[in-house]
Order: structure tokens, then sequence, then C-alpha cells
């Protein structure tokens, strides 16, 4: 157990997984009270077409998936406050046009393309230095905005009507937000890859809203439960040799299972 | 700064409502919304047609008309939400953006979502924040504010409690309560009293009957017709167009434009007037 510690690699990944839960928690509690579940399900995938084009043009992927993330991020949230109607087909049309855009342009860059699953599935153990920082920064911009903005989100997440006749700025909270969701999801890339970023952005915060009744408090529960289970999901990857992204999110998605039976029989928590 | 009822800090006690104490600025008749041919909808259909319609200071009005008849986008258009097609609104003497900060707001039920996780306090701290404050943190001020107004509606005891965990008419009453946190010269109301049991429906009208005494104006849109007329101290009609004649009685031409159904009437606590029966249109 301990000399999995002095591997460079288990550390960072240890580290990214620290770094992730941060974010995932906050922002995962944020997206869970908003119903902006699907909107960052589509985000997450409309990144892939920034990958694919990154790795075409040969520059960074990262940075590729932050444009694209970016610019996902601003059009499904524009589509959600604009149109009327067929919100959800819009924000699913322009999450499969995201990954076809990705998987083309790996089609067309020649050469060993291995690496593009990485980021579909995640790639945890291949964590950099360069990556933990762009996390830490991440973190650190996340953690600013929330501390800056609480009350206003959480006002405008429970009413937003309210707080409009409060004259609270809505529509900038709702770009801050959408921001976030669209740096986060780059930082969980690595981790539990696009593919199941949904999962693990939602379920802490979902058991988090099981059982606790104020939102610091679910933030707080969700970036616990996300580091358990990131480096819990970490470790069993490890000894039973399994992909650790999907066993991050099949660790998760059996405590949320757990989570719902306990909740169900459980006669003084508070939603119950 | 607040308003002038903020200086005093004791209230009595009488049965259920706690009695706010008194305020100043009662009943002087001052013009608070004015409403000017206005007209407004969506996508081309009318749904409010030439508008006329003030309020005036320390007037109750209750709002009235069948499903559609345009209540909730008069709301929406006086709290600056909507735009009008045509004609003028002045909200204080402002754009209604500007002026709708004088506003305490008690949307409808339905708009809530009833599982979100927030303590009772901090849906009445709600009422404190306003696009100035950004940045800065409540103070004990806000906190004292907080509490008086959930006293008023006597939901003091409940304050740490999860919105969620709270009846219907309880949660109404927290909303008051936050739209009285804002200091409000106008308390609006859309359909205060949906999903609430008869008990408690009867305690928010002997709540807003004192909250109008104190002087602040109220606004309320109701299906509650015969309830409301016994606590209003004007009724308007709306259906489209608005029928109000800044009196307590719903005359029967009011009544004819506004509904197409026949609806049995009582003012003012009284059984009053049972207006005939008329012919179902179409």
């Amino acid at each position: 157990m301990v000399e999995l510690l002095s591997y460079g690699f288990m550390r960072n990944a240890l580290m990214a997984g620290v770094l992730v839960s941060l974010a995932c928690g906050i922002i995962g509690t944020l997206v869970v009270l908003k119903r902006m579940v699907f909107i960052s399900g589509g985000v997450a995938h409309t990144a892939y077409g920034g990958v694919g084009m990154a790795f075409y043009f040969g520059v960074n992927p990262v940075l590729g998936a932050v444009v694209f993330s970016l610019l996902a991020s601003f059009l499904m949230g524009y589509v959600q406050r604009q149109t009327r109607q067929r919100q959800d087909t819009l924000i699913g049309v322009m999450w499969a046009i995201g990954m076809a855009i990705g998987i083309i342009f790996a089609d067309l860059t020649p050469g060993y393309k291995a690496d593009l699953m990485s980021y579909l599935f995640g790639s945890i153990l291949a964590v950099t230095n360069a990556d933990l920082w762009l996390m830490l920064v991440i973190d650190l911009l996340v953690i600013g905005l929330v501390i800056a903005f609480y009350k206003e989100l959480q006002a405008s997440a429970f009413d937003e009507t309210f707080s409009r006749v409060r004259n609270l700025p809505v529509d900038f909270l709702y770009l801050v937000l959408i921001t976030m969701i669209g740096l986060v999801v780059v930082m969980m890339m690595r981790v539990v890859g696009l593919i199941m970023i949904i999962a693990l952005l939602t379920v802490p915060a979902a058991i988090g809203s099981l059982f606790l009744k104020d939102m610091k408090h679910i933030m707080g529960l969700s970036t616990v439960l996300s580091l358990v289970f990131t480096s819990g999901g970490l470790l069993i990857s490890y000894f039973f040799n399994l992909t650790s992204g999907a066993t991050i999110i099949l660790f998760a998605g059996g405590a949320y299972l757990a989570a719902l039976v306990l909740h169900r029989f459980c006669r003084r928590c508070p939603n119950a | 700064m607040h308003s002038a009822n903020n200086h005093i800090t004791a209230g009595k006690q009488t049965g259920d409502i706690k009695f706010m104490p008194q305020t100043f600025q009662k009943s002087s008749n001052s013009t608070l919304i004015e409403i000017e041919n206005l007209h407004a909808g969506y996508n081309g259909e009318a749904v409010l047609q030439d508008i006329n319609f003030t309020i005036q200071e320390g007037d109750f009005i209750g709002l009235i008309g069948p499903n559609g008849g345009g209540k909730t986008t008069l709301l929406k258009i006086i709290l600056g939400l909507l735009t009008p097609k045509k004609g003028r609104i002045s909200v204080m003497g402002k754009l209604p953006q500007d002026g709708r900060q004088h506003i305490g707001y008690v949307p409808q039920f339905a708009d809530f979502d009833s599982d979100f996780p927030i303590s009772v306090r901090d849906v009445v701290r709600m009422g404190r924040l306003s696009g100035k404050r950004l940045f800065k943190r409540l103070n004990t001020e806000d906190d004292a504010i907080v509490e008086e107004r959930l006293d008023w509606v006597d939901m003091r005891d409940h304050m740490d409690r999860s919105l969620k965990e709270l009846s219907g008419g309880q949660r109404q009453r927290v909303y008051i309560a936050r739209a009285l946190a804002t200091d409000p010269k106008i308390l609006m109301l859309d359909e205060p009293t949906n999903s609430v049991d008869y008990e408690s429906r009867t305690k928010i009208y002997d709540l807003l009957h004192t909250i109008n005494e104190q002087g602040i104006t109220i606004l309320m849109v109701s299906h509650d017709l015969n309830v409301i007329s016994s606590y209003v101290k004007t009724i308007g009609c709306l259906n489209r167009q608005m029928h109000y004649h800044s009196e307590k009685e719903i005359t029967a031409e009011m009544f004819n434009a506004a509904y197409d159904c026949p609806v049995e009437l009582i003012a003012h606590g009284l059984p009053h007037r049972v207006l005939a029966e008329h012919k179902e249109a179409r």
C-alpha cells in the first residue's frame, strides 16, 4: 500500500483526485440543484471535438478541450436561456455533433491515436505536473467565485424570479456558473474521461442532497465523497487491473444505489 | 435607509397573528404604480389590451379573472420581467426595473423547487440581498430584520428548519416574510393561497390584512373570490382588459366582462349580492 506512493504517477493521480474533488463537489452541487445535469453532459461530450481538432492541428488537447468546452457551455447556456422549446433536442444535437467532430478529426490525423481514448475514458495515472497546475488554477477560480457570489448563487438557484426582482445579476451569475462547468469538465476529463464526467459530477451531490438540508453542507459532503470515489476507485482499479475511470464511476454508482436504499429506510433523514 | 418600521422592535400578539408596529406612512394618497394604454402579449397573441390602472398607496387590491386572462402577465410587467408592446408603466415613478426594488414579491407556489435544500432563515435572508449589495456580507442588522419578519408571520420558531419540512401554509408565510424583508412599499402576491388548506388560508388573509393596516400597499392575484372580497379594499377584474373602479364591489358589468361563467359574489364579509346566473358563453 505505502509503496504505491513511491510511484510518481500514483502520487500525481491521488493529487489529481483531491484537486478534482474540490471543484467537482462544489460545482456538482450547483449543477444538481439547478437541474443542469443534461447540459453538463452535453458540454463534456462536445469537448471531445476540441480534443480531436487539437490532435489534428498538433496542439495540446487540453487546450482544444478548454476552447470547445467553453464554446459549448456558452452555446448551450444560451439555448437553455433563450429558446422557449426544444432545448433538450438542441443540446442533444450539439452533444453528438461535438463528438462527431472529434472522431472525424481523429480519423484525419495520421499515426498513433490510442491516446485519444484516454480523453474519453480517463487516464488518471497519466496525469502530468502541468495537468495538476491547471487543476489547481481552476480550483482556485471556482472556489474564489463561489465564495464571492455564494448567497447570490444560492438565491438564483432557488428562485430566479425573486432574485431578478431584487436586481441580482442573474444572467451574469448563470454565465459564471456555465463557464465554471466548462472548466471543471476539462479537469475531470483526465480523471474519469469525458463520457463518464456526468456521473462523477452529479452522484456525490445527489447523495449529499438526500441527507443534508443546506447547500454549503452538500458542497462539503460532495467534495469528501468524490475524493472517496476517486481514490477508492483508483485503488480498486490498481489491485484488480481495471480501467480507473470506469472503476471510479462504478464505485460512485454503487454508493449512490446504497444511499438511495439507506435513505428509503432512514426515518430520521430530513428528506425522507 | 430602511423604512420606519425597522426602528420599532416590540409587537403585541393577538391570537395567532402577531401585530406589527404602526408605521408612519399610513394611507397618504399617492400613486405607486401607474399604467397607461398598456398592451402586451407573446408571439403575436395579445394577452393584455389597453390596460389603464393605477395603484394608490395604502390600497389592498384583489385581482381576479379567468385563467389566461393575463393576471400573471400583468404582474410580470410591473416587475419588469416582461416588456410591454405598447403603453406606459411606472413603478414608484420609475421604470419597472428601477422601481421594483420597492416591491416585495411572493411568486406562485408552483414556481418553487420544493426539494431545494434551504433553511427558512436563508429563504428570508434572500429578501435582504440586492444588486447594490454584491460582495457585501449580510450584517447583524439584516439578521435582526430577518428574525423580526419571521416573527411577524409567526414562523420565528421554525427559523432553522428546512423549508421542505414545512406545510404549504407555513411555506407561504415564509415567502411573505421574505417579501417583507425587502422593506417593500408594495406587496405583490400571485395566488398566495393555492395549495394551502382552509385554516392556513384564513391565517394568511388575516396576516395580509394586518400588513396592509401597517401601511403596506397590497396587490394580490387570487381565485379565492369569496374570501378575498371580505379582506380587500378594491377589486379589479382582468380578462385581457382591466375592469377596475377603485371600489370594493364588483359590479355585474365588470363581472360579465371578466368572466364567462356564473360566480357567486359576496362582498366585504357579508353576503352582499349574488349575481343572477347568466348564460354560459359559447
